[in-house]
Order: structure tokens, then sequence, then C-alpha cells
């Protein structure tokens, strides 16, 4: 099964890449940017026919490698 | 009077651990090169995670390291109070490893720094800063890009800061430790401020402090 794993860095923790992502675009002259987040996406493929007992893995694999529970949170989307 | 056996540890992408060797054995160490895959530091009086780019830094820094089979131990010794010690990425690996609290994240304005800084000495009560006087200023060369640690928690107890602010570091905290004070992450490098030199032997007091807590009886 492929399961995308967003991480997204906690609203409180700065985040200088998206600070600056964004001070370029209003340098384009993209005036209605009011903000940037740079988030990440790590893309899986995984063996199993449950779309749960996956998720539930993937939640595992996460909590352990994939995020740091300091700075940031993660949403887990099995494709069917 | 015995000899205090230190063990630094090389992960694959470490590269301070030749120049960490050097150093504590100039501040009066037996230091070794222990490898990242070894699984018994029996014998060490302490360990240091040096400075480089451990497992290529993928992922975040230090989270693949922190499963390096090394890293059992190194928790092992922290929890039996060894004075434990991660220099610059070594600091990241701690704290992925949940050893000391916070994280890192890049530097404020992107930049990788590599410049000498000036810290004050601001808790001697640690393995690192025993030896210095507290207020005392150091100037030590600091090198990094994810460099700004991050402590949600305020459980980190800060015993270096910069004087300036580098990098956006809470607190401006360059060095943090643990609650019982014998697990240290220091951002910047003692290592390269430990012969005049090399323009500073500014590190050699911290070294010398890091390398007489290991000489000691641990009192848990």
């Amino acid at each position: 099964m492929k399961v995308t794993v967003n991480i997204v860095r906690r609203p409180d923790v700065a985040d200088p890449q998206g600070a600056t992502v964004a001070r370029a675009l209003h340098d384009l002259g993209h005036a209605s940017v009011r903000s940037v987040r740079v988030d990440r996406a790590i893309h899986l493929e995984v063996d199993g026919d449950d779309p749960e007992a996956v998720r539930a893995e993937v939640v595992r694999m996460c909590e352990e490698l994939l995020a740091n529970p300091v700075l940031e949170d993660f949403e887990v989307v099995v494709e069917e | 009077m015995a000899v205090t056996r230190i063990g630094v540890v090389t992960f694959p992408g470490s590269n301070c651990e030749h120049d960490t060797v050097w150093a504590l054995t100039l501040a009066g160490a037996d230091a070794e090169l222990v490898w990242h895959r070894d699984t018994d530091l029996t014998g060490l009086d302490g360990v240091v995670l040096p400075g480089g780019f451990a497992h290529g830094d993928y992922l975040r820094p230090g989270a693949i390291a922190r499963f390096s089979p090394v890293m059992a131990e190194v928790a092992r010794l922290a929890s039996e109070g060894r004075p434990v010690l991660g220099i610059c990425n070594g600091f990241q690996i701690l704290c992925e490893a949940g050893l000391i609290p916070g994280a890192h994240i890049a530097n404020r304005d992107l930049a990788f720094i590599c410049r000498p800084v000036e810290v004050e000495v601001v808790d001697t009560d640690s393995i690192l800063t025993r030896a210095a006087e507290p207020g005392r200023r150091l100037t030590i060369p600091l090198n990094s890009y994810e460099g700004a640690w991050v402590d949600p928690s305020r459980a980190g107890r800060v015993v270096l800061r910069y004087v300036d602010d580098p990098n956006g570091s809470q607190d401006r905290a360059a060095a943090v430790a643990n609650e019982a004070g014998n697990v240290v992450g220091i951002m910047p490098h003692p290592e390269r401020a430990s012969e005049a030199v090399l323009g500073s032997d500014d590190g050699l007091v911290l070294l010398a402090g890091f390398v007489d807590s290991c000489g000691r009886e641990v009192t848990v």
C-alpha cells in the first residue's frame, strides 16, 4: 500500500526556511502572500492488506523515527 | 593515579573525532576512538559524541545516529551518572536520543556559521563547566547550520550562553545540560580552541573540566 506521511512543524516553532521563501515571493511581487511554512512529505510503500493495520504501523514509525515530537506533528495518509 | 579513559565515538560521517581525541589528550586523558557499532563500553570513564554529519544528517541531524548500536551503551553510561559530552552534531544526537531536552533547527538567518564566537559561563554545575569561573568569557569556533536549540519544555539547563546571538538559539544557549549535569551538549567546538597555535586555547578549561569529571567516582 502507498502511504504518505506529512511532517508538519509545530506552529510555535520558528520556520526560518518558510520566512525566507515568503520574503523571496514578496520580492517577486507576490504581495498577497501572508505566510509560508515549508513542511516535508515522506512517501512509503508498505506490505499489507488492512489499511488500519498499515496506518497503525506507520504511526509507530513516525513516533520512533520519522518525526521529532519536540518540533513536529505528523499526518498519515493511506491510499486505498 | 589511574589514567582517565574516554571514548570518542566515530559514526559514519563524523569528522571531528581525531581533533577531539587530540584535544582530550592535551587535557590529560587517555582518549581513544570507539566505533558506532560497538556494544560494550565497559571500562570507559566517559564518552564524547563528536562533530560531523553522522549518517549524512539524513532525515534530521542525529535522527539515524541515535539508533546506532553504541547509543544503548551511551544511554547506560548516562543513566549511571557517567559523563557524556556531545559536541555540535553530538549535541544534536543527544537531543534526538532524549538524553538532553530540546531539538535543533536551522540557524535563524539560514546561514552556515563558521567563525569564532564568544560564550559566557553561566552555570558551573555540569561535567563541562565545573572548572570554569562563572561569568568568564571564552572564544570558541562555531561551525553549524542546524545550530539553533529549541526547547518548548524548558527543561534543559543552559550552562554556556552566547554573548551575541549568532543563530537564534533559545535563551542564547550555546551549551545545555540535563538535570543531573552529567550529560552536556555544546554547539561550538572546544577541541578547535585547545592550543594557542589554533588561535585560542579557551576550550581547554572546558575539556579539562570534562576530563576531571570523568576521573571522579560517580555518585548517583
